[in-house]
């Protein structure tokens, strides 16, 4: 690698980059994302190494290792270039069916995608209804490089805004597209990047900061994960020209210790930017020093807040600071300290590229650009999205997520994190947007969505949340630290069938204190989950507290297992499987529980054939008597009975 | 240094540049309760007590007294329906703790909070951190830190560091407001560094 000493030689790099490269050669790109390597993406990408070689092909066809398309659910994914022929759950005794058929481009028929609904099958990546319903201004790049290359980068125009950026624009130019785009903080609460910049740009102190938010500690939450390991030159590019236009020569890349391959791959990504004088001293000959720091957090949730994670950046207890000033202008050793989430920096190349008007055309009047969201839990579809802004929940939810499934039904989606809130069914017509979900009493958040079904309790959905919070509170202050022990032990008792009147008022009372008096984001929003779901699901509450009955039947302490004797075929699954011996049955005879033996586990329930369904889930509601000893024999029904 | 002016539950009061809503305050003669504030210490803004309204063109908000810093013109409020409320919240809180320190008696009364409202808890310290701070700040021993996180959060003596100062200073122990503080330190010191072993001189 040569130091690149100016903006011609940067072009001259990249085109020749471009020259060596022939688009029509074929490339087999295979997902080496966190999520696929946890579905064996690696032996599938060491099998095509491999299998090339013994096919006498490794010469004629490349092999990329990427960054995550989002496409989770259907992990490893593999996508064969030029054709974009997309190929899912790949497992490494695919890969010699697939390698032998690249040169008559036979397509490998059982590993499309299949629409469940249709069973139509789907070749390229791009059609596939959970890639084609998304608008994927940011996470596409992710699939065209090599996350390990910044030849990669540079071949797909990498670092050519912050080329335009040290030649072309003054600080005050860049300040003014980021604030003409409109763009909004991507890590929770959505405050305005461009007016952040100019704080810390117009604050006194020198030096200045920029820091990257990679503390992404949502449960449920990685879309930061893909962008940092799939991408993380954008990442980079994004935080030196915020580092230009505030004036500061330092960054920081703040990321949890969670992330290893976030965390190699940002390295790797800054020392290959060393080498090319993309980072270091005068970049590209313009004069302009920066220089990046990673940073590895140690696991407090808490630390993604900005002033804990400063605290924390400083060598000391990651713990919020009680100080009534902005970070922006009061930071890192009470410097001005521009801290932004990842994929706020990720959107800022592409702004300086396309301009602020592109920028803006995107979304609603309050939210502009596309946003990622992590959508997990009770969805066909699990994964990365990203959509407009303004997109209705029940677009990202059916569209793309594909709906709910074994045919369960919605019951709500939880935006937001852990702190977010929870939004039901009447409100999925819910344009997304920072305001939108706020007044819906929930939040944007990091992006975190969550979807439910019937059996989902929202009380104990409240009290999961609340416990969590309760969990990573930094101690510090009294109304987060006490308010939460106390709320959570109370929703506890709820969900144990131990509520009693007035349990709501307090938990209101609890939720008011920490909301008004906390010190931080965290205690601030912590009562959300409980609110929202007093807001949307109160009847929920009642029931446990006043009739102990929990009606999505799933609080352990509130429900019963009843076998139902005219679907019980007599098959002793479920009696062998019960940890407890609490099922009496034998061939043929129907099965029947011992409710005082009985712990509630629900294995009778999952290990019950489906065709039978005979365990029935019962709450608030007397355990039907059991039948007489001579009643338990089964009589097979013969067909047409 | 120039005079800021300000209001507080209606009074005219002029405080200095720098000077926080809780000194400028008490300078006035008005009490704003608080449990982790101390005249030698750097602001905690631990125990909330001392939130108070503020008012600043038209919009209102609840910020704590003793980090707030006076504005000009500023109006304050210290005592609203809904300040009270959250006071009374934050004492039972405190009072599952430690129901029987003297300091949480009195203003439990003065707010009407109720010291059976929740659960009882095990441990008696309110996590004000005073001892924690003065001796960090003013001693400038260490010999007492916090541990943990959260719930689980508890002061502990080094005992490396105890043993060799702490029993001619005890500074800190007319400090807390529960005792919580001297039976950490009668732990340790059984523990740590029996009487008659003591490392002092």
């Amino acid at each position: 690698m040569v130091q690149l000493r100016s903006p011609q030689e940067l072009e001259k790099l990249r085109e020749d980059l471009l020259t060596q490269r022939d688009p029509s050669r074929p490339c087999i790109s295979a997902c080496a994302g966190a999520g696929c390597l946890a579905s064996g993406a690696q032996e599938v990408i060491d099998a095509f190494t491999r299998e090339l070689q013994t096919q006498g092909l490794q010469a004629d066809v490349d092999t990329r290792g990427t960054g995550c398309p989002g496409f989770c659910e259907q992990g490893p994914v593999v996508v064969i270039h030029p054709e974009e022929t997309c190929y899912l759950r790949v497992k490494p005794e695919d890969v010699p069916e697939i390698v032998s058929h690249l040169k008559d481009k036979k397509v490998v028929e059982r590993l499309l995608y299949v629409d469940p609904a249709t069973g139509e099958r789907t070749t390229r990546e791009g059609d596939i209804p959970f890639y084609k319903n998304q608008q994927r201004n940011i996470i596409s790049d992710n699939i065209r490089i090599d996350s390990k290359s910044i030849d990669d980068y540079l071949a797909i125009g990498g670092y050519a805004a912050l080329c335009k950026v040290l030649f072309s624009m003054s600080a005050e130019e860049v300040l003014d597209e980021i604030k003409a785009s409109n763009l909004r903080g991507r890590g929770g609460a959505g405050f305005p990047a461009g007016r952040k910049w100019e704080g810390s740009r117009n604050a006194p102190g020198e030096p200045k900061y920029v820091i990257v938010n990679a503390d992404e500690g949502d449960p449920g939450a990685f879309m930061d994960r893909a962008l940092l390991e799939g991408n993380p030159h954008s990442i980079l590019e994004g935080l030196i020209i915020g580092g230009y236009t505030i004036g500061a020569q330092e960054g920081y890349i703040y990321v949890r210790q969670e992330y290893p391959l976030a965390v190699e791959n940002v390295t790797l990504a800054i020392a290959e930017a060393e080498k090319y004088g993309l980072l270091g001293k005068s970049i590209l000959g313009s004069g302009f020093d920066f220089k990046v720091v990673v940073h590895r957090g140690a696991g407090a949730f808490v630390c993604g807040e900005s002033t804990a994670l400063m605290t924390a950046l400083e060598g000391r207890v990651g713990e919020p600071r009680p100080k009534y000033i902005r970070s922006n202008e009061k930071g890192l050793w009470n410097k001005p300290s521009l801290l932004n989430n990842v994929e706020t920096w990720a959107n800022v190349p592409r702004i300086i590229n396309r301009g602020a008007e592109w920028f803006t055309q995107i979304g609603t009047e309050s939210s502009k650009g596309t946003k990622i969201f992590s959508l997990v839990g009770k969805i066909t579809n699990t994964g990365l999205v990203e959509v407009p802004m303004g997109m209705p929940l029940r677009d990202i939810i059916y569209k793309i997520g594909g709906g709910i499934p074994d045919g369960k039904r919605f019951k709500a989606v939880q935006t937001g994190g852990p702190s977010g809130g929870c939004i039901p069914e009447s409100l999925l017509d819910l344009a997304v947007g920072f305001d939108e979900l706020t007044q819906a009493g929930s939040m944007m958040g990091s992006g975190g969505m969550i979807v439910m079904d019937e059996d989902t309790c929202m009380v104990d959905v409240a009290r999961y949340f609340i416990e969590f919070l309760t969990d990573e509170s930094c101690g510090k202050c009294l109304p987060c630290r006490e308010g939460l022990r106390q709320m959570a032990r109370i929703l506890t008792n709820i969900s144990q069938g131990k509520g009693k009147a007035g349990d709501l008022e307090t938990l209101e009372e609890l939720s008011e204190a920490a909301m008004e008096a906390s010190l931080c984001a965290l205690g601030k929003s912590a009562p959300n989950p409980f609110l929202s779901t007093l807001r949307y699901f109160r009847d929920e509450y009642e029931a446990h507290i006043q009739e102990q009955r929990c009606p999505a039947c799933s609080c352990k302490a509130l429900i019963s297992f009843y076998i139902e004797p005219e679907k019980c075929t007599g098959c002793r699954i479920c009696l062998k499987k019960c940890p407890v011996d609490a099922i009496d049955g034998d061939k043929k005879k129907i099965h029947i529980i011992d409710q005082d033996k009985c712990t509630t586990c629900g294995v009778c329930a999952d290990v019950c054939p489906s065709h039978f369904g005979a365990v029935k889930r019962l709450s608030g509601v007397p355990v039907p008597a059991d039948l007489a000893e001579d009643q338990r024999r089964v009589i097979r029904k013969s067909k047409g009975q | 240094m120039s005079d800021i002016r300000l209001q507080i539950d209606g009074k005219d009061v002029k405080a200095t540049e720098g000077m926080t809503l809780l000194e400028a305050a008490r300078g006035a003669g008005i009490s704003i309760p608080t449990l982790c504030h101390h005249d030698k210490l750097v602001p905690f803004g631990g125990c909330r007590l001392c939130l108070v309204e503020v008012e600043v063109a038209g919009w209102t908000k609840l910020v704590v007294s003793c980090v707030y810093l006076a504005e000009e013109n500023l109006i304050v409020r210290t005592r609203t329906e809904k300040i009270e409320k959250i006071r009374k919240t934050l004492l039972e809180l405190l009072l599952a703790h430690a129901p029987d320190a003297p300091a949480l008696k009195a203003l439990a009364e003065e707010y009407g909070a109720d010291a059976d409202r929740y659960e009882k808890e095990a441990s008696f310290c309110i996590h004000c951190g005073l001892c924690v701070r003065y001796c960090a700040e003013v001693k400038k021993k260490h010999a007492v830190g916090f541990i943990d996180r959260g719930i689980r959060k508890e002061i502990s003596f080094l005992p490396h560091i105890a043993a060799v100062e702490c029993n001619d200073c005890k500074e800190c122990f007319p400090l807390c407001p529960t005792s919580y503080l001297q039976a950490a330190f009668v732990l340790i010191e059984a523990l740590a560094f029996p009487r008659g072993s003591s490392q002092s001189s």
